[in-house]
C-alpha cells in the first residue's frame, strides 16, 4: 500500500474523500485507478484521454516527479500536487 | 407569486440571482463551482435542475448538477472523452436539457448526450461522422459547439451550431447530419461559400414554430423559415453585423433581440462605447434600438454568445451579461435597463427562467 496525499481543491469535489489515503498499486496509474474506485469520477479529475496526467497536475512519488507508469513500491508516498497555473 | 431566476455563467463559477415578478431587487447568490470557468449554465424546467457546462484549469472538463436551485451540486465527466486514440476533450461550452436527456457540446466539436440527469455521458457521434469533418478549422474562440436547439416536440431533431463549422441539423436522434448554411455569407472565404465553414455565432429557435430560427453569424443576423435549409439575411440598420448573443421571444415568433459589437479587427466591442440592444418585431424586417437606462459614455463592453437570456413571464424579461462582469436587465422586454450586478467574474452565460412559487 502506498500513501496518496491528494489536494483541498480536489477532495472538495468529492466530498467526504479524505485528503490521505492508503491505496494499493505497483504503478501511478493503478493507484490513481484504485483511488477512482474509493472516489468515483476521481481519475476523470487527474487524467486525460491517452491516457496522461492533465496538463496543469503534478504528481510526485517519494518526492521524485511521476507519470502514469511510474513504479510506486509499499510504503510509498504519492503526492497530487496542483500545478501553479489559472488566472 | 412567481419567482425569476437568472443563471450566470462566469469564469469563476456560477452565481444565482433571484427576484419577484417585480424583478427590481436582486438576491446575488455564489460562486458555485468555485474553481470552474463556466461557459453555460442553463435551468431545465422538466425537473428543475441547473446544469453547469464547467471546465478547470486543473481538473478539466465537467458538467455540475444542482438539483435544488444551488443548494448541492454534483458533477461528472464519465464518459465525456472522444477516447484514448482521440483528441483530448478540453472544454465543455454548452448545456442543454432535452426531451428527458441532456446535451453537451464541447471543444474540440462534438456533441455528447446523458439519459441519467449527467451522470454518465455518451458520445453522438454521428456529427464528427459527417464527410466535412476533416474540414473543420477553429474559430478565434476555438472549435466549439456552441449551440444546442432542440426540436419542440421531436427528440429525434436537433440543430446544433460550431463556430467556423456551421449550423447541422440531425433528423434521425443524431445518427446522421446534414449542414444547413445556405444562404449564409462567409466573407472571411475568398472563393464562393462552402457547405460547412459558416461561423455561426449563436441560434435561437422561434416560439411556437418547428421551422423558424434566428442566427448571429460573424457574416450578420439570419432568419430561416424551413429548419434551416435556407437562410435570408436580416442585417438591415443593425449598427453592426458582428456579434455573438441572438435571443429570442417566449411567444412571439416574430420578436427577436441581438446586440451588435464591432467587427474583430475593431475589437469586438458595443459600437461607439455605447451599448445598445436592438429589437425585431417583424421577424427582422425592421430593428429598433433600445439604449434606456444603459451606459452611454465610455462603456466598452464585449457580450458574449451564451450571455443573453429571456425570461416567459407575460411582459417578458430581457438580460445579459458582460465580460467586464456587468450584469444588465429589462423588465419590459427591453424598452429600459438596469444593472443588477456590476462587479461579478467575466460574464459568459446568462440563462432566465420562470419559477412558480
Amino acid at each position: 500500500m502506498a500513501e496518496v496525499r491528494l489536494p483541498g481543491a480536489l477532495t472538495t469535489l468529492f466530498p467526504g474523500t479524505p485528503r490521505r489515503l492508503a491505496l494499493p498499486g505497483a504503478t501511478v496509474g493503478d493507484v490513481l485507478a484504485a483511488l477512482d474506485r474509493e472516489a468515483p469520477g476521481m481519475r476523470d479529475r487527474l487524467v486525460v484521454a491517452g491516457p496522461a496526467i492533465r496538463e496543469h497536475i503534478r504528481v510526485f512519488v517519494d518526492g521524485e516527479p511521476a507519470g502514469l507508469d511510474s513504479p510506486v513500491a509499499a510504503g510509498s508516498t504519492v503526492d497530487v500536487v496542483l500545478a501553479v497555473s489559472g488566472g | 407569486m412567481p419567482r425569476v431566476l437568472l443563471m450566470v455563467g462566469t469564469k469563476k463559477g456560477v452565481f444565482l440571482l433571484d427576484t419577484d415578478e417585480a424583478r427590481r431587487d436582486w438576491r446575488v447568490r455564489g460562486p458555485f463551482c468555485e474553481g470552474f470557468e463556466i461557459r453555460d449554465a442553463v435551468y431545465d424546467p422538466s425537473d428543475g435542475s441547473i446544469y453547469a457546462a464547467a471546465t478547470s484549469p486543473w481538473f478539466g472538463p465537467a458538467v455540475f448538477r444542482s438539483p435544488d436551485l444551488g443548494e448541492t451540486w454534483t458533477h461528472s465527466s464519465d464518459g465525456l472523452t472522444y477516447g484514448d486514440g482521440g483528441p483530448e476533450l478540453t472544454r465543455v461550452w454548452s448545456v442543454m436539457p432535452a426531451h428527458g436527456s441532456v446535451y453537451a457540446g464541447v471543444e474540440p466539436a462534438g456533441l455528447f448526450r446523458s439519459d441519467d440527469a449527467g451522470a454518465t455521458w455518451r458520445h453522438v457521434a454521428g456529427l464528427r461522422e459527417h464527410p466535412s469533418t476533416p474540414t473543420w478549422m477553429a474559430g478565434n474562440g476555438g472549435l466549439i459547439l456552441h449551440t444546442i436547439v432542440p426540436h419542440p416536440d421531436d427528440p429525434n431533431r436537433m440543430w446544433v451550431g460550431a463556430s467556423a463549422v456551421g449550423v447541422f441539423e440531425t433528423t434521425d436522434g443524431g445518427a446522421t447530419w446534414a449542414a444547413r448554411n445556405r444562404g449564409v455569407r462567409q466573407d472571411y472565404n475568398p472563393g464562393p461559400p462552402l457547405e460547412v465553414g459558416s461561423c455561426v455565432h449563436k441560434l435561437a429557435l422561434a416560439a411556437g414554430t418547428d421551422r423558424t430560427l434566428y442566427q448571429q453569424n460573424h457574416c450578420g443576423v439570419y432568419r430561416s423559415d424551413d429548419g434551416g435549409a435556407s437562410w435570408q439575411e436580416i442585417t438591415g440598420s443593425l449598427s453592426s453585423e458582428f456579434g455573438f448573443v441572438v435571443g429570442v421571444h417566449p411567444r412571439d415568433p416574430q420578436t427577436a433581440w441581438v446586440l451588435p459589437l464591432t467587427t474583430p479587427e475593431h475589437g469586438r466591442y458595443t459600437p461607439d462605447a455605447k451599448p445598445a440592444v436592438w429589437r425585431t418585431r417583424d421577424g427582422g424586417a425592421s430593428w429598433e434600438r433600445l439604449s434606456r437606462g444603459l451606459p452611454q459614455q465610455n462603456a466598452w463592453l464585449s457580450v458574449l454568445r451564451q450571455a443573453m437570456g429571456v425570461d416567459s413571464l407575460e411582459r417578458p424579461g430581457v438580460y445579459f451579461g458582460a465580460q467586464s462582469g456587468q450584469l444588465f436587465a429589462s423588465a419590459d422586454e427591453g424598452d429600459t435597463w438596469r444593472e443588477i450586478a456590476s462587479s461579478l467574474p467575466a460574464i459568459a452565460s446568462v440563462d432566465a427562467a420562470v419559477l412558480a412559487d
